[in-house]
């Protein structure tokens, strides 16, 4: 495989609270490919967005990195000063957040929060900026661009936002573009537009996409490769088809078993407890508490990568030669049956 | 799956319409959030209510609790109006019948109240004066939500968000109502904790055999959830039918949309499934050409023209 264009090396970041030092992330390594979709699955608090915050440099005061590289164009940008970032952030490395409304500028008209970002990137004037902000809207499916152009974020609804604020992200040109549940806030038919959007930008201006989440059904038509996380750290990742076809930790199993497809009839699976806090993260395996499968060594001590293919990896004690063998739950052994049948995919 | 050969509509709700009017500048705008809808739901059953944002689904739940005066059209539970004009007695029957189960579960407790005040408060208006006999049942009430009766005596902040919604199924259940109307119950939740609260309330709806009104924007979680489901949109009741029928022949273009772009977790089959996306545009409905509803079989409805029906359903399978 190339060399991948964005490198994240034993990551940690944390954050001072009233109550203490929280860790957020710790010790991550992530790598991200030209031309590939990176999923990060995860529930609140399990450190996804802190992890994508780190990259562009924009952890909340509070929050700094205890150790760890981020490298891109052979730089570690964990190392940069605010000023450093001014060439990167919206420029190489765009971001797409969540809530589009609150992305926007309520008083400020849409065309000059798009022309805004040309101006800044200098490739533009103020009239060349003005035809290409045209152009970009048209190419994420603004209908009437030239009216909508003059018009207010309040005059658009929640998915015509995300598509300006996806506009904006592509503006300067990036190489990199980090969404943070980018659809979270919408519903399933504009949901389903607008994965379908950064897909088909993403092809057309060749970009290399973080993608994060806390739902994996979002995710399986977009994803190249998924790492997923549980309390600051990466627990397992694959390929999309490895984790949805052959997922070895029991949080993944946890996570895909929770959520009912069109032909679940069973009791859904509900992971039982809450996550752990993370002033004080737990000694061993942080999802020992709320695993059934947890063995004693999980308490004790943090199980390492262990590796199930080339490009399959997962943090968990059971997948030693030494573990006794456990099956996932039957809910989901049954639907990747199913899934393997609806596909023609014999083992 | 409950049987509906023995049918009961325990509420049935009869052209319902819910109009809103703003005034802008001196200029009136009515916003019809729900338009003649008309479903009945049967004693036992769990009927799904799903559509977009703004289709009128919640208004749709809340017109029926009277948390909203409907505009027009009438509602009965258990066989009696309880729309029109609430006089104590009336909205006694109402609030004794039907609870109510909020999306929100931060914004629907009020954070200054404990927990045993908050399950309580509906025991104390219902008449149960004796504080030792309503600490009692709340206790007792908790225990079967899944908390513990130690968790009485704090406050809502103290509670993660899945707790938070534990109690508000609590404070629903308490007054011993037959059905429950739950608005997006689980949309705030974290996925894990999301299956925490089904599996609960499908436990809670054997033990107390209560009838429920889901509303909910994820198809997956309402399929697998309920026994019928209403697609709404833009406040018209579009589709009506059993959950298996719903899927395996969707009729309206909106409802096939809608199940195209359910997320579904396999990436092989995923990349290749064709979506189909809704036209609102599409329909022909000017010049008398009013669409109405249409049985095209047994508890299967469609809002259509004449014309319509027979196109969507040619290809109608069994």
């Amino acid at each position: 495989m190339d060399k991948p264009i964005l490198e994240v090396k034993n990551l940690s970041v944390s954050f001072n609270a009233f109550s203490g030092t929280v860790r957020a992330v710790r010790n991550i390594d992530l790598e991200l490919y030209k031309g590939e979709t990176l999923v990060i699955v995860g529930e609140s608090g399990s450190g996804k967005s802190v992890t994508t915050k780190a990259i562009l440099g924009i952890l909340p005061k509070n929050g700094r990195i205890d150790s760890g590289e981020i490298i891109y164009q052979g730089e570690d940008m964990a190392k940069y000063k605010e000023k450093d970032f001014y060439n990167i952030r919206g420029k190489r490395i765009s971001l797409v957040f969540q809530d589009p409304l609150s992305a926007l500028n309520p008083i400020m008209k849409i065309g000059k929060q798009i022309t805004e970002a040309l101006i800044l990137s200098g490739k533009y004037d103020k009239k060349s900026a003005k035809k290409r902000a045209i152009e970009l809207m048209e190419a994420v499916g603004i209908p009437k661009p030239e009216l909508r152009y003059e018009q207010y974020p309040f005059q658009f609804s929640g998915g015509m936002r995300q598509r300006i604020v996806i506009a904006i992200a592509l503006a300067s040109d990036p190489e990199i573009l980090i969404c943070d549940e980018p659809t979270t806030a919408l519903d399933v038919t504009i949901q389903s537009k607008i994965l379908e959007l950064i897909n088909e930008m993403k092809a057309k201006n060749d970009l290399s996409i973080i993608f994060i989440t806390h739902d994996l059904g979002v995710v399986a038509n977009m994803a190249d490769r998924i790492c997923v996380m549980y309390a600051g750290k990466i627990v397992e990742f694959g390929t999309a088809e490895d984790i949805f076809y052959r997922p070895a930790h029991p949080y993944t199993w946890a996570l895909l078993s929770s959520i009912p497809d069109l032909d679940t009839k069973e009791k859904l699976f509900s992971i039982p407890g809450a996550p752990p806090n993370m002033l004080a993260p737990p000694k061993g395996d942080a999802f020992a508490q709320r695993n059934k499968y947890a063995l004693a060594i999980d308490f004790e001590e943090e199980p390492p990568f262990f590796k199930l293919s080339d490009t399959h990896y997962a943090a968990t004690w059971l997948l030693h030669p030494d573990a006794p063998k456990v099956e996932m739950p039957e809910i989901l052994a049954h639907r990747i049956e199913r899934m393997k049948e609806a596909n023609g995919i014999v083992d | 799956m409950s049987t509906n050969e023995n049918k009961k509509a325990l509420l049935r709700v009869e052209k319902l319409s819910m109009y809103f009017t703003t005034k802008k500048r001196g200029i009136k705008d009515t916003v019809k959030a729900v338009d003649d809808v008309s479903f009945e739901v049967y004693k036992g059953e769990t009927f799904g209510l799903v559509g977009e944002s703004g289709c009128g689904k919640t208004t749709t739940g809340r017109a029926i609790i009277r948390l909203y005066d409907p505009t027009g059209g009438k509602v009965y539970f258990d066989g009696r109006e309880i729309t029109g004009k609430l006089d104590k007695e009336k909205k006694k029957f109402v609030t004794d019948r039907i609870a109510m189960i909020f999306q929100d579960p931060i914004a629907s407790l009020n954070p200054r109240m404990t927990v045993e005040e908050i399950i309580g408060e509906g025991l104390k208006v219902h008449g149960v004066k004796d504080p030792a006999e309503r600490s009692k049942r709340v206790r007792e009430m908790l225990l079967k939500v899944g908390l513990s009766p130690e968790h009485a005596t704090r406050y809502p902040h103290e509670f993660s968000g899945g707790q938070r919604q534990r109690i508000g199924i609590a404070r629903a259940l308490i007054v011993g109502p037959e059905m429950i109307i739950a608005d997006e119950p689980i949309s705030a939740l974290d996925v894990s904790v999301q299956a925490q609260v089904i599996n609960l309330l499908n436990d809670l709806k054997e033990e107390f055999g209560l009838t429920i009104l889901f509303i909910a924007h994820n198809l997956s979680v309402v399929k697998y959830f309920s026994d019928r489901i209403g697609v709404m949109y833009f406040g018209k009741l579009v589709e009506l039918a059993t959950s298996e029928d719903l899927f395996k022949n969707p009729l309206h273009p909106y409802t096939k949309a809608l199940l195209s772009a359910i997320p579904q977790p396999d990436p092989i089959s995923e990349k290749k499934r064709q979506k189909i996306f809704y036209d609102p545009e599409s329909h022909d409905y000017k010049d008398g050409n009013h669409p109405s509803y249409h049985e095209v079989k047994p508890g299967h409805l469609l809002y259509c023209t004449e014309s319509e029906l027979k196109e969507w359903t040619k290809d109608m399978k069994d």
